[in-house]
């Protein structure tokens, strides 16, 4: 049995679905992310050594997940970086975020794909019948 | 998917009658066994295409069609700006203008055989592949401006390939109407260093051979015979395409209730083209197709290097001219036959290749008889295959083919079945020689996680949306 706060892959039949399972809707938004970032490597591989703000807002929860996914996709694209640490703070809409990880080293992290955005596809955010958190899309590779 | 949800107007053919909201009907081109395979999730999204106000003909999938993102990967489809027709940022997708360009070599096997692992080897060294690389151009303001209005057209006049190349590109390699001033300062961000990188996933640099010959005046028109060796590259517009995707499938999921558009799906996104927000789509989508063939003309210039650098007394031989260059996700205004009368359309492609028919005036004169050429990649085990544009083809979906041979698994799936170290050394043993930076990438793409390219190609030529001109097997890849 997987604990309480987790993350999973799920099938699509082009790209991958990221799944993040938590006791709050920050933690499955934190899962979500690792989710994403074991898409590209194995996690353990990258190390939380510089840290970064992460701040976004969207009209509802699910566009919030995809925003924050997004806003992860540019951070890692511009800074040539990996994440494998999440603190995530909501209010309402609003996120704000400490995210940690290191730049990318090929020889090391062997990234498998790269992430060209999350996608609405399988876009899902709430609170599941055993009151665990949920927070799911599909991002394209 | 079950057969008899639909009715079969021929052997490849298969037609959805509207019902609900449908506007017009879907149809499926495909065979029997590789309409059975597709994903019931191509039907969902055939039929909710057909929904999109303004839509003309139908919504039409292709053989190699597999779930996407609101239109089925694969899908294609045309609206009238006249008739409240949208234009979709989920219906371009992520990867603006992805898509493959052939180059003639004019060597043989025995010339790559004397060099191929050193070939190889120097390939993979100067084409930057996989997340992370950095192309050897920076382009600041006004050069990303200029290039994002001029695409391969750019690219030549910096240095990178020539003149004779702009013709055998898709609107002679330079997308009009692209607004520069569309592209946020995010998109440019993310492509600063990304000129001339192949990126990952499914792109790919192959060093092919022609295999078999199947229409030979057409292979003559496009310069192709038994035996030549070839190069094809597929990739795409890069980061600044994927930002342009984010950013506006956001900003048309929430635009769509106040413009009284009811989405089936948000991914189908959309706006009116007669919009503020559907023109500044259609600005930086265009900019976003420049990008892409700016990008594949700077890697073609990389790749001649490598070959006049490998093959030094061969040359003049070895420059290398174009073939021609394709594009999968796209939204282009073209003229089709709507209704009785002939009509500007907004045609989105979706993971399908323009295949236009002899005789268009968009064509070249090189290719005005024998029709467009297409180029259909494979996984990278199996074969590709250069196909035709037909008259037929115009009719049945606005001259429209398939675009590869479509994922068959899950990259979660291929994980678990192959391990990339034994791909590699698996089709190293049928001469196969793969480059990637990434095992674990090259297992997600091992050859088998993919459909049969053959069947998808074999559909498309029997539903007569392109006709067969070659096949190629790959000898080496270079994989993102």
């Amino acid at each position: 049995m997987p604990g309480t706060v987790y993350w999973e892959h799920f099938p699509h039949q082009a790209d991958v679905g990221v799944r993040g399972l938590g006791e709050t809707l920050e933690q499955a938004f934190e899962q979500a992310a690792l989710a994403m970032t074991a898409a590209i490597t194995d996690l353990d591989t990258v190390i939380p050594r510089e840290a970064l703000k992460i701040s976004c807002s969207a009209p509802n929860v699910e566009l919030l997940l995809a925003e924050w996914l997004n806003s992860l996709i540019f951070e890692m694209a511009t800074r040539n970086m990996l994440f494998s640490r999440f603190e995530v703070h909501l209010e309402g809409n609003h996120l704000e975020a400490n995210v940690r990880g290191e730049a990318l080293d090929v020889a090391r992290h062997h990234p498998a794909v790269e992430i060209k955005g999350a996608t609405y596809t399988a876009l899902k955010v709430g609170q599941q019948p055993d009151g665990r958190w949920l927070a799911q899309c599909v991002v394209d590779v | 998917m079950n057969p008899s949800l639909f009715e079969r107007k021929s052997e490849y053919e298969w037609h959805i009658r509207p019902f609900g909201k449908m506007h017009v009907p879907g149809v499926i081109f495909a065979s029997e066994s590789l309409l059975r395979e597709m994903d019931a999730k191509v039907y969902e999204q055939v039929t909710n295409v057909a929904m999109l106000p303004g839509i003309v003909g139908a919504s039409w999938a292709m053989p190699d069609a597999h779930w996407g993102y609101g239109f089925a990967i694969g899908g294609v489809a045309a609206f009238d700006a006249d008739a409240g027709g949208v234009v979709s940022a989920g219906g371009v997708g992520f990867d603006i203008s992805c898509g493959v360009r052939t180059l003639h070599t004019g060597l043989k096997i025995d010339d790559i055989d004397a060099v191929k692992s050193r070939l190889a080897d120097a390939l993979y060294h100067t084409i930057p592949a996989g997340m992370g690389s950095t192309g050897a151009i920076r382009l600041e303001a006004a050069e990303m401006d200029a290039m994002l209005k001029g695409g391969a057209r750019w690219a030549v006049e910096r240095g990178y390939g020539t003149a004779a190349d702009l013709e055998r590109i898709e609107e002679g390699g330079c997308m009009q109407g692209a607004d520069p001033m569309q592209v946020s300062e995010h998109a440019r961000k993310r492509q600063r260093d990304e000129m001339g990188t192949l990126g990952s996933g499914n792109h790919y640099l192959e060093i092919q051979q022609v295999t078999d010959i199947y229409a030979p005046e057409t292979a003559a028109a496009f310069g192709v015979q038994q035996g030549d060796i070839v190069v094809s590259i597929h990739c795409g517009s890069r980061g600044l395409g994927h930002q342009i995707g984010t950013e506006f499938l956001k900003r048309m999921v929430m635009a769509a209730p106040g413009l009284g558009i009811a989405l089936p799906d948000r991914e189908l996104a959309c706006a009116p083209i007669a919009s503020p927000l559907g023109q500044e789509y259609l600005g930086a989508m265009r900019a976003a197709i420049n990008c892409a063939l700016a990008n594949r003309q700077i890697l073609t210039h990389l790749t001649r290097t490598v070959f006049a650098r490998t093959f030094d007394r061969l040359l003049p031989q070895a420059c290398l001219p174009l073939l021609y260059d394709v594009s999968h996700n796209t939204c282009k205004v073209e003229e089709h036959k709507a209704d009785g009368a002939t009509k500007k359309l907004y045609v989105h492609r979706k993971g399908a290749t323009r295949a236009f028919g002899p005789g268009h005036p968009d064509l070249p004169a090189v290719f005005r008889n024998a029709g467009q050429p297409v180029l259909i990649g494979g996984s990278m085990g199996t074969a590709s295959y250069i196909l035709a544009g037909t008259a037929q083809g115009m009719q049945l979906a606005y001259g429209s083919a398939c675009h590869g041979a479509g994922r068959a698994m899950s990259r979660h799936q291929a994980l678990r079945n192959w391990s990339g170290r034994k791909v590699v050394d698996d089709l190293e043993g049928h001469g196969i020689l793969v480059r990637s930076p990434s095992m674990r990438g090259v297992a997600e793409e091992a050859p088998g996680a993919y459909k049969d390219v053959s069947a998808v190609v074999d559909a498309a030529d029997q539903a007569g949306l392109a006709r067969k001109v070659a096949r190629v097997r790959p000898l080496i890849c270079i994989k993102g």
